[in-house]
């Protein structure tokens, strides 16, 4: 299992947009990839209980990625929050 | 010849037959099955329709309304095919040996209701569209028919009122106006109905029976009126009135996009006056480039007890995010005089006009102003906000508001919430006070924001309330024009820019003048826009601005 913190920047937060567009990036790997935030994980396949996290701009949320192709997904997914959320 | 009276929201003629917008009716089923696996595919089957339909909705979306509108429809789509929502569902047919149908609609029920109770303004939103995509699925299953007209002929469509994936998927080539019960200026019909250029006219109640389907009908959206079988003379008089409105409207449109520039090349900004976040809509419809003027007295006037800091944050984010990086100048608290609210428990005064207003009562109640500040400046993360300050008489009002603000953002630091560095500070001139001494306001601030409406009753001694002053209430009087004229060179000098957000900027008459004195933009209501546009492209200051300062600088009175 790989993690990484990350504070989101998005002004409105993670909202049905940059949800939709992370379960969407999730899909693409094997890696089950779940989003953490005041102790409370999901797995960010699910759409609607990673919107009712209600992240919103400023906080800080932990990224687990595990699964065969972790290191890659690690990588992707990184990325893809640094460019999107 | 009946005659019934609603609310126009948006302006424009049409005339057609009256046709009612038709529901498809279901009815939920209940019942236990046998074959849980059948089931599941079942729904399966109908969420993989219901997903193709709303990739074409997207589509149909985009071209229509943009990326916005579409985003309604994917945001459907990725609800349609959720993990959650799809194990909730597959855990009710398969363990309770549900049918799909009632399934599905325990299912969007419950999930709405989370939605709805989440302490987040936003996500509270969401439950309307859980509930659309789940009715959407229902609709497959049972083989109901998707509403809509089946007309051959365009029609004006009647209704209660239609929700926004109703509105969308109207075919818009058959409707030549919006008539409903209910619904309100800012009800997706309405909006639809302004963008589509089309005439609207709301809350006709039971005014509207379905009695006069099929009815010739003539609707005037800028009156509200809905004249059911007009006489000839009618029917002819709106024809006419159809054509002019037509033919101004083509040559409008011809300015969108256009800048607001002199033939000799000046130009000046044309921003809009608010008073709701719903108005954003008319701003972009009208090519708006920006809002000059957004008062937030909505917010206290819609309400029966102080609003919360929450509530002024999502009210100012709705508008600061709805007008990209234009700018938005909220103007604070402006209550008194004509607007009075119970809560405020104002002492009675003699003369309101004159009395505890506006940036004083602010003052006097800085736990208040505080609140609002905040409000306003956590909303400054989300776009171009620019904040004034209204009845202003005095330099250290100005000096003690910035201080508030000060302590606001040191506030906001500590507490780690994000707020813009780059908020324009601006004063209102609307007193002759802050006129005289503008030289000096200037080196406080970033911008005035002249208000003639005030500046003109103060100035002349002349009550805005009272119609019966008459001649002696002169809009367009030197003084008022001397001042203003005074504010700009006070302002230029020290870098600061001046706008005019009073009734005066939209008067045509004024246009030359403000061009002459050097005004940097005017704010005016959104339908004045183009207008206003027409007219400026149309003036050459430089045969107009020697005559028109002479004029005002002149000790003789011309003769009348």
């Amino acid at each position: 299992m790989k993690s990484f913190e990350y504070t989101v920047t998005d002004p409105i937060g993670i909202h049905a947009r940059p949800a939709g567009m992370l379960s969407k990036e999730a899909r693409k790997y094997k890696s089950t990839i779940e989003l953490e935030k005041n102790g409370k994980k999901v797995n960010i396949l699910k759409l609607m209980a990673l919107m009712q996290l209600a992240v919103k701009c400023g906080e800080t949320v932990t990224v687990y990625v595990t699964g065969e192709d972790e290191d890659v997904a690690f990588e992707g997914i990184k990325a893809f929050f640094e460019a999107n959320v | 010849m009946i005659t019934i009276q609603g609310k126009g929201v948006s302006t424009g003629i049409g005339m057609g037959p009256l046709y009612f917008y038709r529901r498809a009716k279901t009815e939920l089923k209940r019942y236990t099955i046998e074959d849980t696996t059948a089931e599941w595919l079942r729904f399966k089957g109908a969420q993989a329709v219901a997903m193709e339909q709303l990739g074409e909705l997207a589509e149909k979306a985009r071209e229509e309304a943009g990326d916005e509108a579409a985003m309604l429809f994917e945001t459907h789509q990725m609800m349609a095919e959720d993990m959650d929502y799809e194990e909730a569902i597959q855990a009710l047919i398969t363990e309770e040996n549900l049918n799909a149908e009632a399934a599905v609609a325990d299912t969007g029920d419950q999930f709405a209701e989370m939605f709805a109770s989440m302490d987040d303004e936003y996500m509270k939103g969401r439950a309307a569209d859980v509930k659309d995509v789940s009715q959407r699925i229902l609709n497959i299953l049972s083989g109901a028919v998707q509403g809509g007209i089946d007309s051959p002929v365009p029609v004006l469509l009647a209704s209660d009122d239609l929700a926004p994936s109703e509105t969308i998927q109207l075919d818009k080539s058959k409707i030549l106006g919006f008539i409903t019960s209910y619904g309100s200026s800012s009800s997706h019909t309405a909006i639809l109905a302004r963008t589509m250029g089309i005439p609207a006219i709301v809350g006709l109640g039971d005014q509207l029976d379905p009695i006069y389907e099929g009815r010739t009908v003539v609707v005037d959206g800028g009156t509200g009126a809905v004249i059911i079988e007009p006489n000839d003379e009618v029917f002819a008089d709106f024809v006419k009135k159809r054509e002019e409105q037509l033919q101004q409207r083509a040559l409008l449109e011809t300015l969108k996009g256009k800048e607001n520039v002199t033939k000799d090349g000046k130009s000046i900004r044309v921003y809009c006056n608010i008073g709701s976040p719903e108005d954003v809509d008319a701003i972009k419809v009208n090519d708006g480039g920006g809002i000059g003027l957004f008062r937030s007295e909505f917010l206290y006037l819609n309400s029966s007890t102080y609003p919360t800091e929450e509530e002024q944050f999502e009210a100012y984010k709705a508008v600061l995010t709805g007008m990209g990086d234009k700018e938005v100048i909220i103007r604070t608290c402006d209550i008194g005089a004509d607007k009075q609210i119970d809560y405020f428990e104002l002492p009675k005064e003699e003369n309101p006009a004159m009395g505890m207003r506006a940036l004083r009562i602010s003052l006097s109640r800085p736990a208040f102003f505080r609140t609002q500040l905040r409000a306003l400046y956590r909303a400054s993360a989300y776009g171009n906000l620019g904040i004034m300050f209204p009845m202003v008489t005095s330099v250290w009002e100005v000096r003690e508001t910035k201080k508030l603000i000060e302590s606001v953002k040191k506030e906001l630091e500590a507490e780690g919430l994000p707020y813009s560095d780059h908020v324009e500070i601006g004063v209102m001139i609307e007193t002759p006070a802050a006129a005289m001494i503008s030289d000096r306001l200037a080196k406080e601030v970033d911008f005035f924001s002249c208000g003639t409406n005030d500046l003109t009753q103060y100035t002349l001694a002349c009550d805005r309330q009272n119609n019966d002053l008459g001649r002696f209430y002169d809009p367009h009087h030197l003084s008022v024009i001397r001042l203003l004229k005074m504010v700009v060179e006070n302002a230029h000098k020290n870098g600061v820019w001046v706008g005019i957000c009073g009734e005066l900027g939209a008067d045509l008459e004024m246009t030359e003048t403000f061009l002459a004195i050097g005004v940097d933009e005017l704010s005016v209501t959104p339908r004045a826009v183009l207008p206003l546009r027409n007219k400026i492209r149309s003036i050459d200051t430089s045969v107009t601005t020697p005559a028109i300062l002479a004029s005002i600088e002149s000790d003789e009175t011309p003769k009348y």
